[in-house]
């Protein structure tokens, strides 16, 4: 480790001084890269191919929810065994489930967009070369790679895929024999989930000790952009809870190949008693929600970051409540440690111990809401730009709005009697996590598309492809909450056999068609995407008028990031229509004598010396202030 | 005017300004703190696994009489020797990794190499000891999903549990001892073939020992609610 240190500096100061000093080839430029910019296009672009996989499983197991009866021969064609007759297979249908889930939730929107964005943003906007250990971020990436390789190979096992859900909840996933996807599929899904984790762990240990030790001059933590915080504390949330599902998968191991009974006892597989006792599958879920319950905030924290970044951008206004934007964020790390039994109110919990966690629960909608309202007040009589970007932005607001509501249903202990492992569930975390997260990936890529690839997306493909996503998603999920409530329950393959569900098959149908036209839409952001990388139109170097640290570099994208020394950092980075300033935006690195007619008192940090400089100027030249004032 | 223009641009300098690391702490010293505690929750998760399964049984294998022989030497009446002889190992690796830092601070590559064996050797000792234990106790019927018929416990269900528990978190101890045995080597190379001596700096080898002497805290938990408790 401490070698690339070294490389590191050395590399580095062949930068300050000598540029075409070392040659790249196509392996070291594109493939095993170590420079942060190019590791996180290589998690984007296989976050986005996960995204597309997981997307086209969910539109299969659609297809089975909306026509039950039907027989689909085109489906036998492509998935041969797997749909025969044309007929989804129920065993096949966990599968699709499980894997949609495990893809979405890990590889997408945590790989993908932590794995981007962070690796992307964090040296770019603290003003570093690189990550610490530009070394482990490419094992980073290929530990996931791999992750994401072993997890599709089990579509090619004879058995399936693992099919107990992506909680993976024994005794079905711990006895082989249990479900076709128990076996090889489930091997082949803990094997995959251990390579995941160690990507997971060197990529967050590498964001925190760059953002801990490599900030440029100027840049204490309170410069930080909100898209910095949300990273760091993600990363923190990572580092401390992924290794309990590292226990829990060993344990789940020993299980399934060794002969122990952590989480198995009294079990009677066909009629035979099997011998294993002891053992307890609620001690499974303490330890995977452990994890699981952090891993939404770990999904949804980066998103929100992203999010206050460009709502405050586009919206041309500070963002309302810096710290307190910040507070909540810590908030949400530290609660999202102690809430996890709220997924296990049906366990037999001791309701004395269900109403502690109904209570951390519902208080974590505390730090939830004052995030929501500060984007609503920065948005307030903001001058709104719509960029795409924006409309993801105001799209990820919405849904954690009308996600975030039921979420307070489902925390409560008795209500989630009646609702738990209903569609209710579905529809909120879907909207909660799924649609705002995915949301905050898709905002961040229109708006940083130029910093990775020095070029523009198309305005008006992005325009249709928010529509018809937004308005595509809460077709699908609000639906859902009404069927939950009714008590449908979710992961259920022929939902027809009951006569009180019956009725909703329309709705069923209905969903479907509005999932298919939505995953069609995606088209348009894959064309824009991909096409763009070539064609798109050339960006300029700032094209958004913001103030962070990423606009002052090059539009080249050299590796270093910046061509001679690292711009310092005077001020915070939601300059924007600062009363005084000639421009709506003022960047983090221009220095306060530069804009001497905007300066406040509280800009100087009881720096009394330049407070007395300020205010003599102030006395100095009245005129310059009350002209631009008025 | 220059001068003000200066001091109204003023920079502050303090830890944690940016521009330098407000620790004083290179980075590598820094994600090996944090490796160690996500390290600590995954063996928080196992012990706590442990605590929850062994308040829940009747009855649990008493250490006494479970670990009571002296492999080669003596087969019952020693409780807790054996693994004595080996907590003691482990510990003393603990202070020639100790010591091989503290000649690492002085730069003195002859002395580091020397403590650095040493606490090869101890590492290496510690794991044919484990490995020994291993041994006899599955000759004596424990193993994963086993346990000796001559257990006289009311409840089978603990001793069951108490095997499967014992097996999997000494092991995964274990395979953090072996894997830090493997990087001591490694480093041990690295320290011969001059890498920190060019460098100027053997940092390297105390962000190793950090790992080394977490593995040891982490056997003195596991000493603790296995043998002793």
């Amino acid at each position: 480790m401490a070698s690339t240190a070294l490389h590191d500096t050395a590399v580095l100061h062949n930068h300050d001084h000598d540029h075409g000093h070392h040659k790249e080839t196509f392996i070291t430029k594109y493939i095993f890269s170590q420079d942060h910019k190019m590791i996180a296009k290589q998690f984007l672009i296989t976050g986005i191919i996960m995204a597309v996989i997981a997307m086209i499983l969910s539109v299969l197991f659609r297809l089975q929810l909306g026509w039950p009866d039907k027989n689909f021969p085109l489906l036998e064609t492509f998935l041969g065994q797997w749909a025969e007759g044309g007929r989804i297979k129920p065993e096949f249908f966990l599968a699709l489930v499980t894997i949609h889930g495990t893809m979405m939730v890990f590889f997408v929107l945590t790989a993908g967009l932590s794995g981007t964005f962070s690796n992307l943003l964090i040296p770019l906007q603290l003003g570093a070369r690189d990550m610490a250990s530009p070394f482990l971020n490419m094992l980073s990436y290929w530990l996931f790679f791999s992750a994401c390789m072993v997890m599709m190979a089990s579509f090619f096992t004879v058995t399936g895929p693992a099919s107990a859900g992506w909680t993976v909840y024994p005794p079905l996933s711990a006895l082989p024999k249990a479900i076709p996807g128990s076996g090889i599929g489930m091997t082949l899904w803990l094997v995959s989930m251990t390579l995941f984790i160690a990507s997971s762990l060197i990529g967050a240990l590498n964001y925190i000790s760059t953002v801990l030790n490599m900030r440029t001059k100027g840049m204490d933590m309170w410069k930080m952009p909100l898209t910095i915080w949300a990273f760091f504390l993600t990363a923190i949330v990572g580092v401390l809870s992924f290794p309990v599902l590292v226990s829990a998968v060993v344990l789940l191991i020993f299980d399934r190949s060794f002969g122990t009974s952590f989480y198995l006892s009294d079990i009677v597989v066909a009629g035979q008693v099997l011998p294993n006792q002891g053992g307890s599958p609620i001690l499974w879920q303490h330890l995977f929600w452990f994890l699981g319950h952090p891993e939404v905030y770990i999904v949804l924290m980066p998103a929100l970051g992203i999010t206050s970044e460009v709502i405050a951008t586009n919206s041309r206004k500070p963002i309302f409540g810096y710290h307190a934007m910040v507070y909540s964020l810590i908030g949400i790390t530290v609660l999202s440690f102690v809430v996890w039994g709220h997924h296990m109110f049906v366990t037999g919990m001791n309701p004395f111990l269900g109403g502690v966690f109904m209570i951390t629960t519902l208080i974590i909608a505390v730090p939830s809401a004052v995030k929501t309202f500060n984007y609503l007040a920065t948005l307030w009589r903001g001058n709104i730009r719509f960029t795409p970007a924006m409309l993801f932005a105001i799209g990820l607001v919405s849904f954690f709005i009308s996600g975030g509501l039921t979420g307070i249903f489902l925390g409560n202990a008795a209500l989630d009697i009646n609702l738990h492992d209903t569609y209710f569930v579905v529809a909120h975390f879907h909207l909660v996590m799924g649609s705002a997260s995915i949301f905050g990936m898709l905002c961040g890529v229109y708006h940083w598309f130029p910093k990775m690839f020095g070029r523009l997306m198309d305005e008006k493909l992005g325009y249709i492809h928010f529509w018809f996503t937004f308005i595509g998603a809460y077709l699908v999920f609000f639906p859902m909450h009404f069927m939950g409530l009714d008590g449908v329950p979710r992961r259920y393959y022929a939902f027809t056999e009951f006569e009180f569900m019956k009725e909703w098959l329309t709705v069923n149908t209905f969903i479907t068609w509005a999932a298919i036209v939505s995953a069609l839409a995606q088209v348009a952001f894959l064309w824009n995407f991909f096409y763009s990388i070539f064609y798109g139109k050339k960006a300029s170097q700032n094209p958004w008028q913001s103030n962070t640290l990423e606009w002052t570099t090059p539009v080249e994208r050299i590796h270093g990031n910046w061509p001679g020394e690292i711009p310092s950092v005077y001020r915070w980075p939601y300059d924007y229509s600062k009363p005084g300033h000639h421009e709506d935006f003022i960047p983090q690195t221009t220095p306060f004598s530069e804009t001497m007619s905007s300066n406040l008192p509280h800009d100087f940090e009881g720096n009394a010396v330049a407070e007395k400089i300020q205010e003599d100027w102030v006395r100095n030249n009245p005129k310059v202030t009350t002209t631009e004032n008025v | 005017m220059s001068s003000t223009v200066s001091q109204i641009d003023e920079i502050k300098t303090d830890a944690w300004s940016g521009g330098r690391s407000p620790f004083a702490v290179e980075y590598g010293k820094l994600m090996m703190w944090f490796f160690l505690l996500s390290d600590a929750f995954t063996f928080s998760a196992f012990l706590i696994y442990y605590g929850a399964q062994r308040f829940s049984k009747i009855t649990w294998p008493d250490p006494d009489v479970v670990f009571q022989s002296i492999p080669g030497i003596a087969d019952h009446g020693y409780p807790l020797v054996f693994v004595g002889i080996m907590t003691f190992i482990l510990i003393m690796s603990s202070v020639t990794m100790v010591l091989a830092v503290e000649a690492g601070h002085r730069n003195s590559k002859k002395e580091v190499v020397w403590w650095m064996i040493g606490t090869i050797i101890g590492g290496l000792m510690f794991l044919g000891c484990q490995a020994i234990e291993w041994t006899h106790l599955h000759h004596e019927g424990y193993w994963w999903g086993a346990f000796p018929a001559s257990y006289t416990g009311i409840e089978s269900i603990g001793a069951m549990q108490f095997s499967n528990l014992f097996f999997t978190i000494t092991g995964f101890h274990g395979f953090h001892v072996f894997t830090g045995v493997l990087i001591n080597i490694i480093i041990l190379i690295m320290t011969l073939t001059n890498v920190f001596a060019k460098r100027g700096s053997y940092l390297m080898i105390e962000k190793v020992g950090l790992y080394w002497h977490f593995v040891d805290l982490v056997w003195v938990f596991v000493f603790t609610f296995f043998y002793l408790v």
